[in-house]
């Protein structure tokens, strides 16, 4: 598995931007719904980059079920923990894939699973600190067409 | 016939480590995307939330949406504070809670 | 590597243009060993008069994260029906009162190496039975219970918990019993007929082709040791009768049935062009 490089938040909305502008929102069907989902999560803080490893094959041979594994650093004290990650697909009919909540009894923020991809894209994982920071990273997705079943 | 959760716990730790949990249930995960041979689409039914608990504490959960592929697999941490059991359940649409338990030792 | 634009002869112009596109990176270099302990041939030297020089797993043609859930039989989905198999082994059903294991006992010591060496010889009808069928006699004669239909009820997983207690044991077909020999020429002469409107056959993809990339999807040597096999298209164990027709139903052509003459002597035929490779039932394929 290849740790994809971490892109922050500002790609997706650089990529936001760039829609609005030419009027492309089409291709960005679920923009909206992603910066909402992430607005609803966040109650409008901006996050920042940093602090979550986000672990995804750099190409996907079967969009049905792609690992993908999220590690957010922090001591996880009473004090000082992670309290959720929402994992969310830019380009999926819906943008919801997981929220994983941990505690202080988890030790480390740290947790994988098998996602569903519709077609190569972003997927953006978004952190929420016991602070009531916020942190996100994102990765790209290539989801290859299968041979001549499809 | 439905087959049981697959859960992995190490059977014996030290007071203070972090030890991995992995599950993996059988479940279709219907994510009311598809539709059948007469065009009706197929509705949704899915597991929607996973939990595990720790003596009653919890240790990590998750909201499950449609996107989570078939038969969920979750691997994650816990932190051994003493010996006991660890309560696992998965929550499906349709209301039924599956549930599964493990103990663990200390050294 | 760029690849090989070369023609794949006789193939229609949409097929080449699909085969021609992909590049050449043939299987990987790695070795698969599940849980770390059991070591498994997914390469081997072909026998005598194999038309490859060497047999290789489709394990070798996947994604990293692919092969990574063959090699964790606890994440490895596939399981999940091996158990629900095992299960069924200790059910009782039928007139006569018996389970599998009534007779079997334990199948982790009675059917070791026993999937491995499927299909057999079988003189009552004649012709070659498989393991499938070999569960469905056992129920029709000695259980008093119906036979399984094609993919239905505990077959599938039946047979991959049956397959799978011969887990790393090398693949291989008698062809000295009764008319086997006759059986894999029929199943020869499949393989190498082109059929369908792309009018392929197997060997166009399998045997002259494997190591590219039809679209995005690397083609294997298109052997049978891993079934069934999960797949993660369709999320669930998907039997190798179930996989030829969908290969044959991709060319555009009639496909025949499951159990069919034409498909025992495929099944004969592709089983002895994998042998050597151990055993991978359930395999985790794209």
């Amino acid at each position: 598995m290849i740790n994809v490089k971490r892109r922050t938040l500002l790609t997706r909305t650089a990529g936001l931007a760039t829609a609005a502008f030419f009027g492309q929102q089409s291709a960005f069907a679920s923009v909206d719904e992603v910066t909402a989902a992430i607005d609803a999560f966040t109650k409008g803080v901006t996050p920042d980059s940093g602090v979550i490893t986000l672990t995804t094959p750099e190409i996907a041979e079967n969009g049905n079920s792609v690992p993908i594994a999220v590690s957010v650093d922090s001591p996880m004290t009473e004090d000082d923990h992670v309290v959720s990650v929402m994992l969310l697909a830019e380009d999926n009919p819906n943008p919801e894939i997981a929220t994983f909540h941990f505690t202080p009894h988890s030790g480390q923020a740290s947790a994988s699973t098998r996602m569903r991809l519709a077609q190569t894209q972003n997927v953006v994982a978004v952190a929420k600190m016991s602070s009531g920071a916020f942190h996100s990273a994102s990765n790209n997705i290539k989801v290859t067409i299968g041979g001549c079943g499809g | 016939m439905a087959s049981k959760p697959r859960i992995k716990v190490p059977k014996k730790a030290a007071v203070g480590d972090i030890i991995t949990i992995k599950s993996l249930i059988s479940h279709k995960m219907e994510s009311g995307q598809r539709k059948d041979k007469e065009g009706n689409v197929i509705p949704r039914k899915i597991i929607n939330a996973f939990s595990c608990e720790f003596n009653g504490k919890p240790v990590f959960s998750c909201d499950l949406d449609p996107a989570i592929s078939a038969n969920p697999y979750f691997e994650f941490k816990a932190l051994v504070s003493e010996a006991g059991t660890f309560k696992f359940s998965w929550t499906d649409d349709d209301g039924e809670v599956i549930e599964a338990t493990k103990d663990i030792a200390v050294a | 590597m760029r690849g090989n634009n070369g023609c794949v002869v006789g193939i229609c112009g949409a097929v080449l243009v699909l085969v021609s596109s992909g590049a050449w990176s043939g299987p990987v270099d790695e070795r698969l060993v599940i849980d770390d302990e059991i070591e498994m041939t997914t390469r081997t030297q072909s026998a005598d008069g194999h038309p490859l020089p060497e047999v290789i797993s489709g394990w070798h043609f996947r994604t990293e994260s692919t092969r990574a859930l063959e090699a964790d039989s606890f994440q490895n989905p596939g399981m999940l029906e091996v158990e629900q198999g095992e299960q069924l082994w200790n059910t009782v059903e039928g007139s006569v009162g018996k389970s599998c294991a009534s007779c079997h006992d334990d199948a982790a010591q009675s059917m070791v190496n026993v999937g491995a060496r499927y299909p057999k010889w079988d003189e009552i009808t004649g012709k070659p039975i498989n393991v499938e069928l070999r569960i469905n006699r056992c129920r029709v004669d000695n259980m008093g219970a119906e036979a399984y239909p094609f993919d239905k009820g505990g077959q599938k997983p039946l047979t991959a918990y049956i397959k799978h207690q011969s887990l790393g044991e090398p693949v291989k077909v008698n062809l000295a019993e009764g008319d086997m020999q006759q059986w894999w020429d029929k199943g020869q002469e499949l393989y190498y007929s082109r059929t369908g409107q792309l009018n392929l056959s197997c060997a166009s993809c399998h045997e002259k082709n494997n190591g590219k990339y039809i679209r995005a999807d690397h083609l294997s040597q298109g052997n049978v040791n891993g079934f069934p096999t999960y797949r993660l298209k369709q999320g669930k164990l998907i039997s190798l009768h179930n996989r030829f027709r969908g290969c044959i139903r991709d060319t555009r052509a009639e496909f025949p049935a499951a159990f069919s003459d034409d498909l025992m002597a495929l099944e004969v035929y592709t089983t002895w062009r994998s042998e050597g490779l151990s055993v991978e039932t359930p395999a985790v394929r794209q």
